[in-house]
């Protein structure tokens, strides 16, 4: 097939380093607030589905 | 325009008010009832089309009931009509609850309900008939298509001000996947149903070939990740808690499973086209970030299975959280088996073959149908205020349900492998061990008998549970506007210590746009560079549009759904180009408004079945296939040859090919219909000469015409 179609494109190969730079960041940063967050705010949120 | 009705204040704090409201049970309890009607004739189908594939007879010799038109209504009955009202059901439920107030507004509600119920009876009436764009789960016709998306609008409206509204300050977790749900499906749905209409149920693919298939697959992985997985995600995060009476394990494992795999999964699309157009970087891409999808995917499912500790005692007589135990388990099979589906190497063995076929069954019976029963068992009682009439039938209903499900999936997974082996088998001497395919598929006709055996037990748990339902709404009375207290909430009060992502969550619009942000990245990378490749696509001088009488043949090869058992993508493995010739160049498709790849051999590849026999061949095959092809399993098409060819819309196709950038020469649409019957007459001669009598008008010959032009324009051998 044509696997070389899209190498043609201009700066493609910057493609793939950005998309893992991104999941990259916003992962850990999502990761650093989870260990963070407060356990009274968890137990909280944790409950509601068993609330009348 | 609400009818909550009771919002009165009666007593007072310094801030907050003690408010009465009442919740709405109609809704859900209506597409409750939807979604089992539906689930019982989408299943039904299922079951007939299954039994299709070992006594082709089974289509009764009607086009309205044969495979490759109703397999796609098996389909989308199963994933819009039984799991669509299973989410709606869940949703305007579980929502009301975790934000202490009534739906937005009632009309909404009823405008969604039967709306959607309308979009589903014209997909049933419209599929036997045909009509149909042929890209899978995407194949209903363009007013349809604007149909699903107002009424989409409806409900995203009608959520998001129930959760504006709400009396809980939080947004608990599964409202966050029903808010992705929203958001995604809303995208996937407007992007991959780009067509222009030729006439009020007939409309062509914006897209073609490549172009069209990395959308359509795009939309196809990612329909399973925000319709089958997000909403039934959030649902689980409401409903297990509440079987088990006890909150979900872990709270913060919740929150990095819905970024997580909000975030990755709409990458994962391209491994569903490895081995074809794609550069190696993306379908590198597609492999990476759907192995990465393992650990979001086992987060949640062991989140699930880890709230039931300490109430295991309780699995063994509570059928309702058996329902569960199960549906997580196909959970973490299906999501598992994906991420190796779509190595390279395992992919080259599975793809197009009863494999994946399993595979998403694990996921739909297991992991949508089950967790739908646990849902109704523990909603009816509580809406009709009385205990389930049996809990022994429902414990019948899941071990019924359980044995199904391994009679449908093990013969599957045989038949695939078996497939998937013999396909590639060399002999010693270097050909083909088996080079008629013929006898690839009678070696598996027995799993297909199993197969269909297997979804009939599960059918049959489906009738248990609407009897145990029934005795269970006949015992009850329901509570149509469930009375309900709380607390106003504070409005404008101050949080400016709080943390951002606390700060986000109680905003519903905001998170919505979040989401969609994360979706948004997943999608530029990956269809960007799909854009541009149109312009990119090295042009094969050979490769001519199609003649009028072929694209009026290719038309009916859509209609038939020809495409649900033959593929038009040869891959260029040896064993491929053995059997089937030259592999498939991204060149040869530019005209293909929509692309016709497919995704299944059940039958075999069609791409280079030009020239191969003559006209009259394929007259013969059409007509009693197995007077051609001893044994083989695909059933006649006699209406082919008892109806004219429709030319009507001629004109309007080749102006609306013109303008989708196939190189018509202007005025050519004038000039079609004559060019049309010339070609006709040449097949009707060659015909004649092989001692057939046929007449130009008949639907056979353009299908003939078409068949007779695959990939001819760079046939090498």
């Amino acid at each position: 097939m044509i696997r070389n179609v899209l190498e043609s494109i201009q700066g493609i190969d910057i493609f793939p380093i950005i998309s893992l730079t991104i999941f990259f960041v916003s992962f850990t940063l999502m990761l650093i607030w989870v260990i963070k967050a407060d356990k009274k705010y968890i137990k909280k949120m944790s409950e509601m589905p068993l609330e009348k | 325009m609400t009818s909550e009705v009771l919002d009165k204040p009666i007593e007072k704090t310094a801030t907050q008010v003690l408010e009465t409201f009442d919740y709405d049970n109609v809704t859900p309890r209506n597409f409750a009832i939807a979604s089992i009607v539906f689930g019982v004739v989408g299943m039904l189908v299922g079951v007939i089309v299954a039994f299709q594939l070992v006594y082709p007879e089974l289509n009764f010799n009607l086009q309205f009931t044969t495979f490759g038109r109703i397999r796609p209504l098996h389909t989308n009955a199963v994933i819009f009509a039984f799991v669509g009202n299973a989410i709606f059901a869940g949703i305007y439920y579980s929502l009301q609850r975790l934000c202490k107030t009534r739906m937005f507004n009632d009309t909404l509600s009823k405008i969604h309900f039967w709306g959607w119920q309308l979009i589903i009876l014209a997909a049933a009436i419209t599929l036997p008939l045909g009509i149909t764009t042929s890209k899978e789960y995407a194949e209903l016709e363009w007013p349809i298509d604007i149909a699903i998306t107002l009424i989409w609008v409806v409900f995203g409206i009608n959520m998001i001000g129930t959760i504006i509204k709400r009396r809980e300050q939080h947004i608990y977790v599964a409202i966050w996947f029903y808010i992705a749900t929203f958001v995604t499906v809303a995208v996937l749905h407007v992007v991959n149903s780009f067509e222009l209409p030729i006439s009020f149920l007939k409309s062509y693919s914006w897209y073609a070939g490549v172009q069209d298939a990395l959308v359509q697959w795009w939309y196809g992985h990612n329909a399973v990740a925000f319709f089958l997985t997000t909403p039934y995600l959030g649902l689980m995060y409401y409903y297990l808690p509440k079987a088990a009476q006890r909150p979900v394990y872990s709270y913060r494992l919740s929150i990095v499973h819905f970024w997580s795999l909000i975030f990755i999964y709409i990458w994962a699309g391209p491994h569903h086209l490895l081995y074809s157009a794609l550069p190696d970087w993306a379908q590198s891409l597609g492999t990476v970030f759907s192995v990465m999808l393992i650990a979001p995917s086992w987060g949640g499912m062991v989140n699930g299975l880890l709230t039931m500790r300490g109430v295991w005692d309780r699995v063994r007589e509570d059928a309702i959280l058996k329902f569960m135990v199960v549906a997580l388990t196909g959970y973490g099979m299906a999501t598992f088996e994906g991420p190796m589906l779509s190595l390279k190497n395992v992919n080259a063995i599975g793809h197009f073959t009863d494999w994946i076929v399993a595979h998403v069954h694990i996921g739909a019976l297991a992991w949508n149908g089950f967790l739908t029963f646990a849902m109704f068992y523990w909603m009816f009682p509580r809406m009709f205020n009385t205990k389930l009439y049996s809990t022994k039938l429902a414990n019948v209903h899941f071990w019924v349900g359980t044995l199904g499900i391994l009679f449908y999936a093990i013969p599957m997974y045989w038949s695939g492998f078996t497939q998937g082996l013999m396909w590639k088998q060399f002999n010693a001497e270097g050909s083909l061990q088996y080079p008629n395919f013929l006898e690839t598929v009678n070696a598996i006709i027995p799993m297909y008998a199993m197969r269909g055996l297997g979804g009939l037990l599960y059918l049959a748990g489906v009738f248990i549970m609407i009897y145990n339902l029934w005795k269970t709404v006949a015992s009850g009375k329901f509570t149509a506007n469930e009375p309900a207290q709380a607390m106003s909430l504070v409005k404008n009060s101050i949080h400016e210590h709080d943390h951002w992502h606390r700060k986000l969550e109680r905003k519903p619009v905001k998170l919505a746009v979040f989401a969609l942000i994360a979706i948004l990245i997943g999608t530029a990378i990956e269809l960007i560079p799909t854009f541009l490749v149109k312009s990119n696509i090295p042009t094969i001088s050979s490769v001519k549009p199609y003649t009028a009488l072929e694209l009026q043949g290719r038309d009916l090869y859509i209609r038939e759904g020809c495409v649900g058992c033959h593929s038009q993508m040869i891959r260029p493995f040896r064993s491929e180009t053995e059997r089937y010739g030259e592999y498939a160049k991204a060149g040869e498709y530019v005209y293909d408004h929509p692309f016709l790849w497919g995704s299944k051999r059940t039958g075999p590849d069609l791409l280079r079945v030009g020239g191969k026999y003559p006209d009259s061949w394929h007259y013969n095959h059409m007509l009693d296939p197995t007077s051609m092809s001893p044994g083989s399993i695909m059933p006649a098409y006699p209406w082919l040859f008892e109806q004219e060819l429709d030319n009507s819309n001629l004109e309007a196709k080749i102006s609306a090919m013109r303008t989708l950038g196939v190189p018509y020469p202007l005025g050519y649409e004038k000039q079609a219909l004559a060019d049309l019957k010339a070609q006709s007459e040449q097949i009707v001669k060659n015909l004649k000469e092989a001692g057939i009598e046929a007449k130009p008008e008949q639907e056979i010959i353009a299908l003939i015409a078409y068949l007779q032009r695959l990939g001819t324009d760079i046939k090498v051998k």
